[in-house]
């Protein structure tokens, strides 16, 4: 037995039908290099925020699947775990400038027809790590309320295991972001402050400013962004 | 609900049948009856599937159900045929079969039970029952209208959800009288129009486009009068390989313009304008 193992509470895993005993309050990702597995995929910010360690698991006497991020989930005894290198999932080609909503009684049906297919499982809602209203959303890209399927799937990290449990195929982490960009582009107001903004930093007026801030400590930084003043201009 | 119909839209009705949502809502609002919108909706599915042990096929039609449940209403009023007819199979299987039930809302654990109360009804069912009133607001009566009626498959078929007789039904008839067209008598109206055909065979749409639209023509008809978005796609678009040009009207449509209700007629493929200037119906 290891010094680990004496002095820490370990739980059971399986990792691909392959028994270890890690320590408890380890997350899945972290389980699995104590394993010796070293991620060269499926592993990213370790955060919670990219969405590339999606992950499926059972637990003891549960038939069901059980899905979530590998870098937020703890391990429990009993774990039954794989790692899924990527979601295989089409996203379609789109030219920003050719999908304006205005020309078009559904453009999410041009380029993700199969939306149609969805017969209200909420699998996908079920799925989701992040809580988004994931059929909801399919919902109302299908009756072509685009800019509700981007408020909808605003949390999405784009993990994709909503599409890796769908019956009906449906690739929705990316019919969302095309949601998204076409809220973005043809939706929401035009914001004069945003371009003046993009106009300040490509003219060079934060540089010094900048300079100044990736050369200080970390403490004065802290400081710095605790005392900020973020009233509006004017 | 007392102020109005619960009222269940469908996916078409908001994209390319937004020309009969805006007429039956106007429509029922000048009648005192408004449609209002479900809180919550999914896509029916627009396709019943007949497999008995299909139950993965009925869930957004009861998950609909559940939503008119939860908002404490007995009855769902719908426009669109195909959701008309998918809502209500779907909704009388779960009446009809106890375990088909119990396996839905064993299913659907994210919801309270389905008690399988709700009701579901075609707009027009609610119309018919309202003739008296939609007599009194007529205000520029289409008499100089000559109209078939056409009621597709979806109104009729099968006969346990169907809204009139099978074979023969006046539901339409009556409502146009109602409104003073000419109605025209079609032989035909009870013919499919070739359905979702229309995606990958539209010689078989054309083909029963012509002969529906040339024996509406034969007998004088000028216009078409309907409630099915996809119909209304059918014999509106596929009239183009044929002779004939007449223009394909939502019901509703015409109630509206006798009652005297601008209507925007924005998504029609032949334009009804043209017609309805010659007729004096519009200026």
């Amino acid at each position: 037995m290891s010094e680990d193992e004496e002095n820490r509470e370990m739980v059971e895993i399986f990792v691909m039908g392959k028994r270890y005993k890690v320590p408890k309050g380890l997350t899945i990702m972290t389980a699995l290099e104590y394993a010796g597995y070293k991620f060269v995929r499926g592993c990213g910010c370790r955060g919670g925020f990219c969405g590339a360690c999606a992950t499926i698991y059972r637990t003891e006497d549960e038939y069901k699947f059980k899905m979530d991020l590998a870098c937020q989930t703890a391990v429990q005894d009993g774990m039954f775990l794989v790692q899924l290198p990527f979601v295989p999932a089409v996203r379609e080609d789109f030219d920003i400038e050719e999908v304006d909503p205005k020309d078009n009684d559904n453009v999410m049906l041009d380029y993700y027809s199969e939306i149609a297919r969805c017969v209200s499982c909420n699998t996908c809602t079920k799925a989701c790590p992040q809580d988004i209203e994931v059929m909801d959303y399919v919902q109302a890209a299908l009756r072509g309320d685009i800019e509700r399927c981007a408020e909808l799937s605003f949390d999405c990290i784009q993990c994709g295991l909503c599409s890796i449990r769908c019956p009906a195929d449906i690739k929705h982490y990316h019919l969302a972001q095309l949601a998204r960009r076409i809220t973005g582009r043809y939706i929401h107001e035009h914001s004069d402050e945003l371009e003046k903004r993009v106009q300040e930093i490509k003219n060079g007026e934060y540089d010094d400013k900048m300079k100044e801030m990736v050369e200080m400590e970390m403490e004065e930084l802290k400081k710095l962004y605790e005392e900020r003043d973020i009233r509006e201009e004017g | 609900m007392e102020e109005g119909y619960l009222y269940y839209p469908g996916c078409t009705l908001k994209t390319k049948a937004s020309d009969y949502e805006e007429s039956a809502m106007a429509v029922m609002e000048a009648l005192g009856k408004p449609l209002v919108e479900m809180d919550d909706w999914y896509c029916c599915g627009a396709v019943q599937s007949l497999t008995e042990d299909d139950i993965m096929h009925q869930i957004a039609p009861i998950r609909t159900m559940c939503c008119a449940q939860e908002q404490g209403e007995k009855e769902v009023v719908t426009l669109c045929d195909m959701c008309y007819n998918v809502l209500k199979q779907a909704n009388e299987r779960m009446k009809e079969k106890p375990d088909d039930l119990e396996t839905m809302n064993e299913f659907l654990t994210e919801d309270p039970d389905y008690l399988g109360e709700v009701d579901v009804h075609h707009i027009f069912e609610i119309l018919r029952d309202m003739k008296d009133e939609i007599k009194k607001k007529v205000k520029k009566p289409i008499t100089d209208l000559k109209i078939a009626p056409y009621y597709g498959c979806m109104l009729l078929r099968p006969d346990h959800v169907a809204i009139d007789d099978t074979e023969d039904p006046h539901i339409m008839e009556g409502l146009l009288e109602t409104i003073g067209a000419d109605v025209i008598h079609n032989p035909k109206r009870t013919e499919c129009c070739g359905s979702y055909h229309t995606v990958n065979r539209s010689d078989i749409v054309e083909k029963r486009v012509e002969d529906i639209v040339s024996r509406a023509v034969k007998d004088g008809a000028d216009a078409i009068a309907l409630s099915c978005p996809l119909c209304q796609f059918n014999l509106d678009f596929h009239q183009r390989n044929t002779d004939y040009d007449i223009p394909v009207f939502y019901l509703t449509e015409l109630i509206a313009l006798a009652m005297g209700i601008e209507v925007g007629m924005e998504k029609h493929k032949i334009d009804p304008r043209s017609l309805l200037k010659d007729k004096k119906i519009l200026e």
